[in-house]
């Protein structure tokens, strides 16, 4: 084993060139995948931080008085589902609206008056958290007579997880072609390796050498080439995902973004099947141009 | 001689023929080798000399006809087992057929590692070996910086490196002046004395002379018996 291994790392540093074009490219194979995974895995999260919290906006009619709504609050209390009803009032509205338009206030400072009605921001316990639920609770309380509107993100929520879906297999697909392309590569490089070697795997064979003994540093040194370029492919993403996120923090610092980095079996998972890369880069080269 | 019931042999040939399409090559050769023995194939050029080495450690199937090797039928033996049959011989190509990247050290290590030896026994066995043959002090060089007679030093020390139960040497004298020569031809006489089977292929008729042996004739590609010289 130790003479494999010697046999197969003098064989990286005599073709260095080509195995550093090789372990590149598996690298940057590696980065592109474990990029669009990093962005689905939070994208993902995101999504299901949304749907978990998908609170129903229930609309008060204009010139409703102030002495009514702890009754409307009790009626949408009642309705089975609800866990939590909040009135937002419109002037609180109005606030946060500004708040979060600060570069935008002009406008709303041309406005006279609130154009915002008062609401009730209502959540559903775990149980209702499902769409024909809501869509059941949120009927319910748009016939109460006071509501003018309800409003409830499903619609949209639900176009983008189509959209969302349809990236993730395009996301698939591609991890697929860059599985093959960096498979092609490895396979290619113990084909030009053999190439250099050919007179003296032909004299190990002669001199009664097996072909494990043959084969074995062509493997070590594949799966050598595909975990440091899986390795430095997670490393390069790791730096610029804290380069990208440490600068996205300073700048906002919604709950949203709450963007966190692949975890450890995710990409210990990714470096794995880069190793596996390797192995059936080798294998394909040695069946196809090393026949005993 | 061609007894196949004879115990101590280790090389028997059965009316082997080998082609080349239509060229033959050798012509129904029947022989037996017995452990121990020191045996000289002779011939012109081009006589099949090196072809007959090549079938007895399937450098090359045979055409027609059987070959026994201590013990193994080649023409049954599976693809896994070759090995096992290239490392009871030792042998010194024409060619010498060492590789050109790697060390003189390395050449010969390399039988020791290929038998999966431990690394400190082949660093021992190797450098004796190097001293056995006087090469020694070339353990670091590269093949194509010797002479012809330090590399065919080198092919001897790989073909004895790992104890082989025959050496096969093809012209081992081929290009070499007559001390080299002499050196070889002694270096493969004390592999005998050690009890070792020596195959020599040569038209060299001064080796023969000098090393005295069983000497087997070829011409064109047939046995013509105990030669002349
Ligand atoms: N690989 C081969 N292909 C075709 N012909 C060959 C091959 N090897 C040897 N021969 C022919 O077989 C004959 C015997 O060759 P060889 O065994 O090399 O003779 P020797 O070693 O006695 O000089 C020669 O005529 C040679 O041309
Ligand atoms: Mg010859």
């Amino acid at each position: 084993m130790a003479t494999y291994y010697h046999r197969a790392v003098q064989d990286i540093k005599d073709n260095g060139f080509l195995s550093a074009v090789t372990i590149i490219t598996i690298a940057l194979s590696i980065l592109i995948v474990s990029a669009f995974a990093l962005f689905f895995t939070n994208a993902n999260n995101v999504m299901n931080h949304w749907k978990k919290s998908a609170r129903i906006m229930a609309y008060l009619k204009p010139g409703i008085s102030q002495k009514n709504f702890p009754d409307i609050k009790r009626k949408i209390q009642e309705i089975y589902g609800v866990q939590d009803v909040n009135f937002i009032s419109k002037e609180e509205a109005f606030k946060k609206l500004k708040e979060q338009m600060k570069r935008q206030s002009s406008i709303l400072m041309n406005l006279n008056e609130n154009p915002l009605p008062d609401a009730f921001e209502i959540c559903m316990i775990a149980s209702s958290q499902r769409d024909e639920k809501i869509e059941e609770i949120a009927t319910r309380i748009e016939s109460l007579p006071s509501i003018e509107d309800v409003e409830y993100g499903r619609k949209w929520l639900e176009r983008f997880t189509n959209i969302f879906d349809l990236f993730r297999l395009a996301g698939y697909a591609m991890g697929g072609i860059f599985f093959m392309a960096a498979v092609f590569i490895v396979a290619n490089t113990i084909r030009l390796v053999i190439y250099t070697r050919r007179e003296e795997i032909k004299i190990m064979r002669l001199v009664g050498a097996s072909e494990k003994f043959i084969r074995g540093p062509f493997y070590i040194e594949s799966i050598i080439q595909g975990t440091l370029g899986g390795i430095i492919g997670i490393a390069v993403l790791f730096i610029t995902f804290k380069l990208i996120s440490s600068n996205v923090e300073h700048s906002f610092k919604y709950e949203l973004l709450n963007i966190k980095f692949l975890s450890p079996e995710f990409y210990c998972g990714i470096i794995l099947c880069s190793m596996f890369v390797g192995w059936l880069g080798c294998y394909i080269a040695l069946k196809q141009f090393l026949k005993a | 001689m061609i007894d196949g019931k004879d115990k101590s042999s280790i090389i028997q040939m059965f009316h082997v023929h080998k082609y080349y399409g239509s060229k033959k090559a050798l012509v129904d050769i029947s022989l037996n080798v017995s452990k121990n023995d020191f045996l000289f194939i002779s011939g012109p050029s081009g006589a099949g000399k090196s072809t007959l080495l090549r079938l007895l450690y399937l450098g090359e199937p045979v055409s027609e006809g059987q070959v026994l090797v201590d013990g193994m039928n080649l023409s049954r033996i599976s693809r896994k087992k070759i090995p096992f049959l290239r490392r009871k011989f030792g042998i010194i190509f024409q060619d010498y057929k060492l590789i050109s990247t790697k060390t003189v050290f390395d050449n010969v290590a390399l039988v020791l590692e290929a038998s999966g030896k431990k690394r400190k026994f082949i660093e021992k066995k190797v450098r004796s070996v190097l001293r056995t043959v006087g090469i020694e002090r070339r353990i670091n060089a590269l093949p194509p910086s010797l002479s012809g007679g330090e590399q065919q030093r080198v092919a001897v020390a790989r073909a004895v490196v790992g104890v082989p139960r025959i050496i096969l040497a093809d012209e081992p004298t081929g290009s070499l002046d007559s001390d080299s020569a002499d050196i070889i031809l002694n270096l493969l006489k004390g592999f005998h004395t050690h009890g070792g089977t020596v195959i020599v292929a040569t038209h060299d008729k001064e080796l023969i002379r000098k090393a005295g042996g069983r000497i087997l004739y070829l011409k064109q590609g047939r046995l013509l018996g105990p030669a002349p010289i």
